[in-house]
């Protein structure tokens, strides 16, 4: 499968400083998700990605599309959702995304229409003839939303879109960046400080530090990988316990008094761990799939030492160590 | 798709042809412009000269008969149709298409750098010099409509009139309302777009576009007067424009500058402009 982002050794300068570092990755799930702290150059790298900054050094491809060469094709590609407030003075929402619909290339009737559905479908529907500089700042993103999605991208690139808003607000914005998700017929990229957005909207995310990758995980493989670790409280236990487990073939260890830390192996099933607990009179007092959440997996990123970071894409899962 | 069905789809219709749509700026910026009911009256307004050059050339093209009419002695016209009587024309359309300028201008960049729309425009196949040239267009078609075009018709009206042979005679007379024309609407066009992005605040914008004009012409004037030299006049735009034009209409009475000078400093004042709209029309704005 084509990926939908490759960089290629990709280094940015802004003002004299390099700001991306020869980033190396392939990425192509549905939606992917950009994590990082303040100025880890998670928007450099989308502005480069949009050809707002030139590489210099290596370069990206959207889709195939050299950013270098071909940026012109791969925008037309593109629906951008930008991080601050971004609109047109003195206009309504249906002309304002209609405006950015035929400028992505659509006819002017076919524009028309696309922005009443636009809008419709973010939920502006009845606010639609309203001018955008009066809406409420959720207003604001969700009619930034429409204008990013109304000439049907394949790429949307969503720069903090939860940003300012409340609970609800957010809700609905998550609720919308799944449906497209699902919908089939779009790639997502959203950069987010909120690592609650991205775990629940994407299946890839990088994590980036200082201009570096330090961390590609793929979500679905990370699930994966959580259903086979396993943390036990125990009663009875004496080392003969752990050993039985391990003649199943699963890696087990102590981690303190009457607790064990385990991987199951393939086709060992938890009737299996209960059994081997009743033959060795154990009692299990407590049984938890050790999840890896994303602030795990993010903290443990932005701990690690960057010198020997930068790890390659589709290394995946990082659990599965005890 | 009905609006009602709310779910998402993607696009696969017919697209625009690229080159094209740079005017999709203009037909937006019009419909917003002539919702002021001040502006639409002016643009109305700025007609009014050219209907009555247009009586002038009738007049003066009918004189003799209606001179019968009023039972008058005098034959010969008191109005002479010439390469003067087409540069007063352009001078007073000028003079309005600057009015008109200052109306419209400050606000065509500064709005979108103001509410940070250039992000928008520019994720889209669509480059900055589309966006410029988009921005010059409203513009350049607005003054278009009130400079060269109703002088081409008055040339057109008085060469129906005379016959075809003075059109032809006098040919160049069409060509220096054209070029003279557009040399004032490019020199204002990109003056109030690089005002317009260099100073966010329309108003404050406005205000600059005429002191480049005004204060400008006035410290020429100064130099002129304190160190006893010509060369201050180079620094007074009108005074340019006055002396390319008066080349272009063949008119004798001297100029205190070249042609070529003016030529020189109008060309690097497009310069200017253009290197202010390269540096200030960018999606992002790179703090050093």
């Amino acid at each position: 499968m084509q990926p939908v982002v490759e960089l290629d050794g990709l280094s940015v300068d802004l003002g004299g400083r390099r700001i991306l570092h020869d980033l190396k990755c392939a990425l192509s799930a549905r939606t992917i998700g950009l994590l990082g702290p303040n100025g880890a150059g998670k928007s450099t790298l989308i502005n480069a990605l949009i050809g707002f900054h030139a590489p210099a050094v290596g370069t990206a491809r959207v889709f195939g599309l050299d950013i270098r060469t071909e940026i012109r094709r791969a925008r037309s590609m593109i629906g951008y959702m930008p991080e601050n407030d971004a609109f047109i003075a003195n206009m309504n929402a249906v002309s304002y995304v209609r405006l950015m619909a035929e400028l992505s290339g659509l006819p002017a009737d076919a524009a028309l229409e696309r922005a009443h559905e636009a809008l419709f479908y973010v939920g502006l529907g009845e606010a639609r003839y309203r001018k955008v500089g009066t809406y409420s700042l959720g207003m604001k993103q969700l009619a930034k939303l429409a204008q990013a999605i109304a000439h049907g991208p394949k790429l949307l690139i969503l720069d903090e879109p939860t940003n300012g808003l409340d609970p609800p607000a957010r809700q609905r914005m998550i609720r919308l960046i799944r449906e497209m998700r699902e919908s089939g017929g779009m790639h997502i990229i959203l950069s987010s400080h909120l690592l609650r957005d991205v775990e629940e909207t994407c299946e890839e995310v990088l994590i980036l530090k200082q201009g570096k990758i330090v961390h590609y995980s793929n979500l679905e493989e990370e699930r994966r990988a959580n259903r086979k670790f396993i943390e036990m409280e125990v009663l009875g236990a004496n080392g003969t316990f752990a050993s039985a487990i391990e003649s199943l073939g699963c890696a087990c260890a102590a981690t303190g008094h009457n607790r064990l830390k385990m991987i199951l192996s393939e086709g060992i099933e938890l009737r299996d761990l209960y059994r081997v607990a009743a033959e060795q009179n154990v009692q299990i007092r407590r049984l938890n799939y050790r999840r890896d959440s994303l602030e795990d997996i993010f903290l443990k990123a932005m701990d690690s030492d960057l010198a020997g970071a930068a790890p390659t894409a589709r290394q995946g899962a990082a659990n599965g160590r005890l | 798709m009905a609006v009602y069905k709310r779910s998402y789809h993607g696009y696969d219709g017919p697209q625009t042809s690229e080159w094209s749509r740079f005017a999709i700026i203009p037909r937006y910026a019009y419909r917003g412009l002539f919702q002021s009911k001040i502006m639409t009256a002016f643009f109305v307004l700025c007609f009014v000269p050219p209907m009555i050059f247009l009586s002038l050339i009738y007049v003066a093209d009918n004189f003799a008969s209606l001179a019968q009419l009023v039972q008058a002695n005098r034959v010969g016209s008191p109005i002479t149709i010439d390469g003067k009587f087409f540069l007063n024309f352009l001078n007073f359309q000028a003079g309005l298409a600057f009015i008109l300028t200052a109306f419209v201008g400050p606000s065509l960049v500064s709005s979108d750098l103001t509410n940070r729309a250039l992000p928008l425009y520019l994720s889209r196949p669509f480059s900055r010099a589309e966006y410029v040239v988009g921005k010059m267009a409203v513009l350049i078609m607005l003054l278009s409509l009130i400079t060269w075009v109703p002088g081409l018709i008055l040339f057109l009206v008085h060469s129906s009139l005379m016959g075809w042979t003075w059109s032809i005679d006098n040919a160049w007379i069409a060509w220096a309302i054209f070029v003279g024309a557009v040399i004032w609407i490019l020199i204002i066009a990109l003056l109030a777009l690089a005002l317009s992005a260099w100073i966010k605040w329309r108003i404050a914008a406005g205000a600059l576009l005429l002191a480049v004009f005004f204060v400008a012409a006035g410290f020429g004037e100064a130099i002129n007067a304190v160190l006893d030299v010509h060369w201050g006049k180079l620094i007074n735009l009108m005074y340019l424009l006055e002396t390319i034009w008066r080349q272009l209409f063949r008119l004798e009475e001297g100029s205190d500058i070249t042609a070529a000078s003016a030529w020189i400093v109008l060309g690097l004042i497009c310069w200017a402009c253009l290197a202010l709209l390269g540096r200030k029309v960018r999606a992002v704005e790179v703090v050093r």
